[in-house]
């Protein structure tokens, strides 16, 4: 009846999991209680859960990757702790449990904290930037973001009922092999990253569609901003790179669950297949990851420069190349599996060729500053912190592609370094300045500078404390996902490594108070005009939150920043208003709770197939169909805003425009 | 799991041994570190210029710098971009000399003389078995080379999949069942290595360390008489039985090899290592 | 206005590095958007593609995966003792027909024929479920020949392969089903046109990809 699962599946003597699950299992009841209680309930439902609006959406995403930050955050303080003290002794965490908590940390930091972040933010601003009222399928952007969700609950689920993978965060076979694994947590690894993949694959559908498809009038390809283009190019590498993952994923699930010989030692399996293939998903995600954040920091530092992006084309044709080229450079993750000299040399060199397309992006970003007017707020403060410690990363990164070098250096703590310095100091950097940046557009208030600044310097100087020592100890030979270990002089290191998570913790302090500061003094960081740090692209071009249509008449774009080039207009016909539009009814897509039921029953699917519970997850798939059907019958997909009530709701915000840009333009004429 | 502390104090069969690759005690290594020192120079002569303008560019044209010139509408130069696209393109080009002929050179199959010692390695659920088919002896957590002369690994895995790496030796390579790899090393000067598998293979992986000790010739002979003395015998038997799962084996030897017995291994004539014993599965459900 | 414009190209940063730049009409936009946002049909179609074009994608993965395990048999049986190409030729017949009558459902759509369409939609499904039928009769004969997908690393590869080709056109078969009972109930509403293509589009998707099955597997794996 209920398959694999038993009693026993909950770990009862261990007590991290079950105390932090009873934490997080109280917290979730006691807040699910509140709103409940409050009557919150309905509006939850309403606004949010089955919410189609990609902004709605988009804050979901986030709110998810935070949460699942903090999970992986707390996987990674144990991991530095477990290794400072386990010099020459066991430590506190036994390999059972120390092995899950790593592959766990991968996992999770890379599938549900930096993915939802990046695609949060551009679920948010793309539409913003495009100058449209939603992304092309609406509906959809639901779905993936709930089965993204179904991929985290099943992973937090694996916590207290079974146990997690206990292979790496790629789970290798034939480790990951139902003979040498044979118990649930690859099944939960798989499970959780197969139905989190489809959302993905969705996502990126949707905004290839998006970006190509629905841009507003004028918007052509060389005026979208530089986050858009970085978003497509982005996007393209999901729909390319998701669906080797999917299928790769799904042999080695036919492996463990019936018994075939893909990966296997026996029968001529071949696991290098394997190694193969997730590396020609795994290496486009670094870019899928980290090319949004690229168009994040291009936002940011030509806003905070008072100039236009230096080098847009240059630009543009370095964010194709890198998307290009970045399935060509795979094999370099397994220079030492021996695939003899040409092979290695060719992709070495493939890979540092993409160093030139990162080289090119960081000069033009230095040579946006050049010239500029730089005001330092938190968001600009994280993108010069970037582009140094990413040239650091990247530096080390092209070392690692010298296959010579990486013989040494491979699997070492300096590639764990390495990897760590680039997804850091660029993925997690940029959503650090596009939270900032973007979150007085959200909700309507900036967060507090003060103690964003102080999030800022401890986060940058706890990455530096923790990641330059293991750097030394992969120089000095030692490699990663160690338990324990021997060697004496590795010991300081670990010790400093230890000290540097601390200055992070007191860094994440810092970005929960500067969250309830920013909340309780919302009134005086209020942001009047949508526009709070003199803008570029259109995302200011509108309210602050915006309205749910985002604009009341849809921009007619004229320039690159198109923002800025109407605001140039409005300074030089001093003072005469612009004509009051002429405001139409709007048609946008009614809310839908698809996604959430889908995902509800694909988590019951996922879990049921997990604990090999035949029924239930039959049950659950015919359930899920019977979803889109229920979908598909419905008859109304759009609801209409009148005239009227858009009027009434854009022209408060006009008046208000207009008086301050009146106020910047004398401001403009005594600059 | 709850034995582990126990093996501890058997096992941290100490380290008094270097792991580090910046102190490579051999050709292979000393040519790797050369390589990464090259490579490293080649790019900090870009990265260096290159984080002191930022710091230069950031602070000068601060928004209270009044001195500063402010080009609000700059944003192309024919000549810079070609700069840009220059510089990191001839930084490749450097990169992609070193590589290349970094890549032939030290290409771990590639043989470095006529006469190498073999030794044949084999990679178990979670030790190391190394088997010397001319002295026809086998050690396991130990490898004993001699000083000055080339060796030639030749390496399977019994189960899963590990990396053999010996830090001060250089060049990392993988062990895959059903597969052979190869390296050629050499060590010029005596002394006593680290040496570990560097990719995770399982519950045991932290204690799949190993002692490499660079001996003299005639220290090696002395050492191959002494194998040869005592210890058990190395047959299809005694392999199946260390085939099983252990941790933290403490190092031995065989007073003698089956000589084929690696290409059994690796044609599958004997099984691959059977992973988790049933009793051991049944324990992790109850525990987890 | 005009004054306005002249005064921006003189101030228009981009000038000199992009040959459309020194004005800001959208005469000189480039690519496109210049419109706006495409039409609803062009959206869904382009949406669909992108989505065919990742699931293809898919399916080189389990390609690649044949073509790296399609030697491996592990002393059981080759292809060549195994596959039956009269069959599978019967098999490829069936499923270029079945693409042929949602051809012509199609038409019938657009002439906004209900009977017409659903015959033609009622041939297409039961020619589909032929083809799986054949399919599953062809996969219980090599199960029960000891050529199942655990005999060796050849065979999962291509019971993968083709399998997955299998399961693909059975849940085409289920979409057909809910699009026949949509243009009954609902009748030939815009956004349902849209589902059709979004449909026939997978159909004949399925159908490029059996050919190269065909062509890849069966073919070649028979002259080995």
């Amino acid at each position: 009846m209920l398959g694999k699962l038993t009693w026993n599946a909950i770990p009862w003597d261990q007590p991290i999991p079950l105390i932090s699950a009873a934490v997080v299992g109280l917290a979730l009841i006691g807040v699910l209680a509140w709103v409940v209680i409050k009557g919150h309930l309905p509006y939850l439902w309403r606004e949010w859960i089955t919410s189609v609006d990609h902004k709605r959406i988009g804050v979901m995403y986030i709110t998810l990757a935070l949460l699942m930050l903090f999970r992986g955050f707390i996987d990674a303080v144990m991991m530095r702790s477990q290794q400072a003290v386990a010099f020459q002794a066991a430590g506190y965490l036994p390999p059972e449990h120390y092995n899950q908590i790593f592959s766990a940390h991968g996992t999770i930091m890379i599938f549900f904290a930096a993915m939802p972040l990046v695609i949060g933010l551009m679920n948010f601003v793309v539409p913003l930037q495009l100058g449209i009222r939603d992304v092309a399928f609406p509906t959809l952007n639901s779905v993936s973001f709930w089965l993204t969700a179904t991929g985290a609950a099943l992973v937090n689920i694996s916590l207290v009922v079974g146990e997690f993978a206990r292979t790496g965060w790629l789970a290798y076979p034939p480790l990951s092999e139902l003979q040498y694994s044979p118990g649930v947590g690859v099944d939960y690894y798989l499970w959780a990253l197969q139905i989190s993949g489809i959302g993905t694959l969705i996502t990126g559908v949707n905004f290839v569609t998006t970006i190509l498809k629905t841009r507003a009038r004028g918007m052509s390809y060389l005026r979208m901003p530089m986050f858009c283009w970085t978003s497509l190019a982005s996007n393209l590498l999901i729909v390319a790179a998701f669906p080797v993952l999917t299928a790769t994923l799904a042999m080695l699930l036919l492996d463990r669950y019936v018994g075939f010989h893909f990966f296997t030692n026996e029968a001529g399996g071949n696991m290098m297949m394997f190694v193969n293939l997730i590396w020609v998903w795994g290496h486009p995600e670094v870019y899928i990851l980290v090319l949004p954040a690229f168009g994040v920091f291009s936002e940011v530092i030509s806003t905070f420069s008072g100039k236009p992006l230096f080098g847009y084309r240059s630009m543009v044709a370095a964010t194709l190349f890198i998307c290009l080229v970045s399935f060509l450079v795979w094999l370099h993750h397994f220079f030492t599996m021996g695939a003899g000299a040409n092979v290695n040399t060719a992709f070495g060199i493939a890979t540092t060729v993409i160093a030139v397309g990162t080289g090119v992006k960081i000069y033009n970003w230095l040579f946006t500053m050049y010239g500029g007017r730089i005001r330092f707020a938190t968001p600009m403060l994280w993108s010069v912190a970037f582009i140094v410690t990413f040239v650091i990363g990247g530096m080390t990164g092209v070392l690692l592609a010298v296959p010579p070098a990486d013989f040494q250096l491979h699997n070492s703590l300096f590639l764990v370094a390495h990897f760590h310095n680039v997804i850091i100091g660029a993925v997690l950097f940029a959503a650090f300045a596009g939270l900032t940046y973007w979150f007085p557009k959200a909700f309507g208030f900036r967060l507090h500078e003060g103690w964003g600044k102080a999030a800022f310097w401890l986060s940058v100087a706890g990455f530096y404390v923790v990641f330059m020592p293991l750097y030394l100890a992969g120089l000095m030979g030692m490699t990663r996902r160690l338990q324990h270990y021997v060697v004496p002089e590795w010991r300081p290191l670990m010790l400093i490594a230890a000290a540097g998570i601390v200055i992070m913790c007191a860094a994440l302090a810092c970005q929960i108070i500067q969250i309830v500061v920013s909340i309780r003094r919302r009134e005086e960081l209020r942001d009047e005009t949508g526009d709070p740090w003199d803008g570029r692209s259109l995302e200011w071009a509108t309210p602050s939150p915006p309205p749910v249509f985002n604009f009341a008449v849809l921009p007619n774009v004229q320039d690159q920043d198109a923002y800025w080039g109407i605001k140039q207009r409005a300074a030089e016909s001093q003072g005469t208003a612009s004509e009051p539009p002429e405001y139409r009814p709007i048609e946008l897509p009614r809310n839908s709770a698809t996604g959430f039921v889908t995902a509800f029953f694909a988590t019951v699917t996922g879990f049921a197939l997990i604990w090999h519970i035949w029924w239930l997850a039959i049950l659950g798939l015919v359930a899920a169909y019977a979803v889109f059907v229920k979908f598909a019958w419905r008859d109304a997909e759009h609801y209409e805003i009148p005239a009227e009530e858009v009027e009434r709701i854009d022209r408060p915000y006009r008046e208000k425009l207009e008086g301050a840009l009146g106020i910047q333009n004398s401001l403009r004429s005594l600059l | 799991m709850r034995r582990l502390p126990l093996i501890f104090l058997l096992g941290s069969v100490l380290c008094a041994c270097d792991a580090s690759i910046v102190a490579p005690a051999g050709p292979v290594g000393q040519a790797e570190r050369q390589i990464l020192i090259n490579s490293l120079a080649i790019m900090l002569v870009v990265v260096i210029p290159t984080i002191i303008a930022t710091f230069i560019f950031a602070w000068w044209y601060r928004a209270s710098n009044s001195k500063a010139r402010y080009l609000p509408d700059w944003a192309y130069s024919g000549r810079l971009e070609l700069i840009t696209w220059s510089i990191p393109t001839l930084i490749i080009l450097f990169l992609g000399g070193v590589i290349w002929t970094g890549s032939h050179d030290l290409d771990p199959a590639r043989q470095r003389s006529e006469n190498p010692l073999e030794i044949q390695v084999v990679s178990l659920d979670w030790k190391w078995l190394f088997i010397y088919p001319e002295q026809r002896i086998a050690s396991v957590n130990q490898l004993v080379i001699p000083t000055g002369a080339h060796v030639h690994f030749t390496l399977t895995s019994a189960s899963v999949m590990n990396q053999f790496f010996v830090p001060q030796l250089g060049g990392m390579i993988a062990t895959m069942n059903r597969m052979v790899t190869h390296l050629n090393v050499q060590a010029d000067r005596s002394g006593t290595f680290y040496g570990q598998s560097a990719q995770f293979s399982g519950d045991g992986f932290s204690d799949m360390h190993f002692v490499v000790r660079a001996v003299s010739a005639a220290e090696f002979t002395n050492w191959i008489g002494a194998a040869r003395a005592d210890g058990p015998m190395l047959d299809r038997a005694s392999y199946t039985q260390l085939a099983q799962q252990s941790r933290n084996v403490a190092p031995f030897t065989y007073r003698s090899a089956d000589p084929q017995l690696f290409e059994a291994i690796v044609s599958h004539a004997i099984p691959p290592g059977p992973g988790p014993r049933p009793e051991a599965i049944e324990k992790a459900q109850d525990v987890n | 206005m005009s004054t306005a414009a002249t005064h921006f190209r003189q101030t228009d940063p981009y000038k000199l590095g992009h040959g459309h730049g020194g004005g800001y009409s959208h005469r000189y936009a480039t690519g496109h958007g210049e419109g706006g946002p495409a039409s609803k049909r062009v959206v869904v179609g382009y949406g669909f593609w992108i989505f065919l074009l990742s699931d293809i994608i898919m399916f080189s993965a389990f390609f690649a995966a044949y073509a790296v395990l399609s030697r491996e048999f592990a002393g059981g049986p080759t292809g060549r003792e195994l596959f039956d190409l009269r069959g599978t030729a019967l098999q490829t017949a069936v499923l270029l027909a079945s693409s042929f009558t949602c051809g012509m459902a199609t038409l019938a759509v657009e002439q906004r024929n209900q009977k017409w369409t659903q015959i033609a939609l009622l041939i297409t499904g039961l020619l589909g479920a032929t083809f799986l039928l054949l399919e599953v009769r062809e996969f219980t004969e090599l199960v029960e020949r000891g050529a199942g997908p655990t005999r060796s690393a050849f065979l999962s590869s291509f019971f993968a392969l083709v399998g997955c080709h299998g399961i693909h056109v059975t849940v085409g078969l289920l979409w057909l089903g809910t699009m026949m009972a949509q243009f009954l109930a609902k009748g030939f509403r815009e956004n349902i046109r849209h589902r059709y293509l979004c449909f026939s589009l997978f159909w004949h998707t399925l159908d490029i990809i059996w050919v190269a099955l065909f062509s890849l597997v069966y073919l070649v794996g028979s002259l080995q």
